[in-house]
């Protein structure tokens, strides 16, 4: 079989209907709320640490993003620890970030992870190298994010490379995602900014991380408004909160992020039996109390966010970043009465080919 | 312009090590009116190495003399004869100064005063910023005057990334978000759905990714009659 340049999808991969055939494609396919959690690799070559986060993620969402050198600090590539959570029998969604590859990197790798059984990519630009652990690096963006939504989608519509030219065998076909920071600034644009990724291709949207619903709801009336949702499938970022103090910084320096302030007297008022005490002047066991009192403060709202943006128009699943914290993906998504995930699975079949 | 700051006196001196015979040499153009390489600093900085030398006790003799560009040969042969007589030539010139004297005369050791920085513009008297990058193909009719490769820090052509936060980037706070000028440029001119279009990976080979770069104009060159 030939194909042109601009090619003709490939009939052996879409015969079911689906793009990809990831289970995260399943399950919104079939209009389940869907459940994605984060897991960041580690900063060291230990298999054993992705293998063990994927334990506290197991069962609980309907895919796993696997972090790509999250704010510019080295880590394991994203598609390595996706290739083990393959191997964990759990569903990868590998980020890709614009800073450290160009575009034949990032097509090379793309064909590579598929190879090794990765059927989601969630695109991103990437954070500033400035903020993480190499500043002086050189930064890359040869694409920014919409390019690499329309370079992944190509791949797998088209059938080609970014260049035009013809990808000849298979190709690697992928449920594209994309992002969206509903509230970072200039906060009219973004609306259309999602628009603009949709158009690329985006399948899926992962949001940053919403705490203010008032402010999100705003977001989606002009995202409905323009027809975005029925064009793909948003999932709104939540997070559950460890203390008042990370609170209070994401409020005030990560952009994008409003965290109300009754959040923050919320999660203070969990910590009130020991307010007043400084670090030095308690015992480890009273620090160990305060921080497990502030974690189910932080799980609880988390699960009262995910039912308010749930009953928000257009929003078709949460995607739950818990940093560093994987085994809270459990009880949020048990709390939000979001167990037990669809299971997709067709019925085995015995392929004689 | 072209933007440049002198490197310290320090670097400097150690970049001259221990040559007694040290011309300065200023550009008139681009370097004098960022204040960095003009004639006025090319004497201030051979006034202070002169002091610097007699104080260490390691006599030196060091002159100055400014050119009108460094960067054109021509202008650079009128000051060949103190060129040819120095040990080292102290540039003062940009980048293309510098290797303009390099390539004019091959017998000459020619170090930089100046860390080439920028083009740019005076934004208020003792600021200057970058504007331009050269990136060989000019997108700003699409962005309405704002350079989006030479004012966003990720060079993004489809819109701001999250880190836009009260109109600048979150790299610096000093730093205004390439894609908010734009945006707010676009708005105020009408002519936002400019930005609604996915915008296409960019040729970066008619960038310095495409390897140094030359122009040609056959109309200019003198073609001797055979």
């Amino acid at each position: 079989m030939s194909l042109g340049a601009t090619g003709n999808p490939n009939p052996e991969a879409n015969k079911n209907g689906l793009l990809a055939g990831s289970n995260l494609e399943k399950v919104l396919r079939a209009g389940h709320f869907a459940v994605t959690a984060e897991l960041g690799p580690p900063q060291s070559a230990d298999h054993l640490v992705i293998r063990n986060k994927a334990r506290h993620l197991r069962d609980c969402c309907d895919g796993v993003n696997l972090t790509d050198n999250q704010t510019a600090i080295v880590r394991m590539s994203s598609i390595a620890a996706g290739a083990i959570l393959v191997q964990e029998g759990l569903e990868p969604i590998i980020q890709m970030v614009c800073r450290d590859r160009n575009r034949l990197a990032m097509q090379s790798d793309l064909m590579g992870a598929y190879a090794l059984g990765i059927r989601n990519v969630l695109c991103l630009t990437g954070d500033h190298q400035s903020f993480g652990n190499h500043p002086t690096a050189k930064n890359v963006f040869d694409v920014d994010s919409c390019q690499l939504v329309k370079m992944v989608s190509g791949m797998r519509d088209q059938r080609v490379f970014q260049c035009g030219e013809a990808i000849k065998g298979q190709e690697p076909r992928f449920f594209v995602g994309a992002a969206e920071s509903p509230f970072a600034a200039p906060v009219e644009f973004r609306p259309y900014r999602l628009g603009k990724k949709v158009k690329a291709g985006a399948n899926f949207i992962q949001t940053q991380l919403v705490y203010d619903v008032p402010a999100f709801e705003t977001f989606m009336e002009k995202v409905r408004t323009l027809g975005i949702h029925e064009q793909t499938s948003i999932l709104v970022g939540v997070g559950p909160l460890k203390s008042p103090a990370m609170a209070k910084y994401m409020k005030e320096s990560v952009p994008g992020i409003l965290v109300p302030d009754e959040l923050i007297q919320r999660m203070t008022k969990a910590g009130a039996s020991w307010a007043g005490k400084k670090a030095d002047e308690m015992s480890k066991e009273e620090k160990k109390a305060r921080s497990e009192a502030w974690k189910a403060e932080g799980i609880k709202i988390c699960i009262e966010l995910i039912h308010k943006v749930r009953a928000v128009p257009g929003v078709a699943g949460i995607h739950i970043m818990a940093i560093e914290w994987e085994e809270a993906v459990r009880p949020v998504v048990e709390g939000a009465g979001l167990l037990p995930r669809p299971n997709m699975h067709e019925p085995p079949r015995t392929d004689t080919d | 312009m072209i933007v440049a700051e002198q490197k310290t006196i320090d670097e400097v001196k150690t970049l001259l090590a221990d040559a007694r015979k040290v011309l300065v040499i200023g550009c008139g153009t681009c370097v004098t009116v960022c204040f960095a390489g003009g004639s006025r600093e090319a004497a201030i900085l051979a006034c202070s190495l002169r002091m610097a030398s007699q104080l260490e006790g390691h006599a030196r003799d060091i002159t100055d003399v400014t050119v009108q560009r460094q960067c054109e040969w021509e202008y650079l042969d009128q000051a060949a004869d103190q060129i040819k007589d120095a040990e080292v030539i102290l540039s003062l010139g940009c980048g293309v100064g510098v290797q303009a004297i390099a390539e004019r005369f091959p017998n000459a050791w020619v170090v930089p005063g100046l860390n080439t920085k920028f083009m740019g513009l005076p934004t208020e008297q003792g600021v200057w910023a970058e504007r331009c990058a050269a990136c060989g193909d000019c997108v700003l009719g699409l962005t309405g005057g704002v350079c989006p490769i030479a004012r966003c820090s990720k060079s993004l052509l489809n819109g701001p990334c999250g880190g836009s936060e009260g109109g600048h980037c979150e790299i610096d706070p000093d730093t205004p978000c390439g894609w908010q000028l734009i945006y707010d440029r676009m708005e105020k001119l009408g002519k936002l759905e400019l930005l609604m279009d996915v915008q296409p990976p960019k040729n970066w080979q008619k960038a310095r990714d495409g390897g140094p770069r030359k122009i040609v104009r056959e109309d200019l060159k003198l073609h001797h009659e055979e």
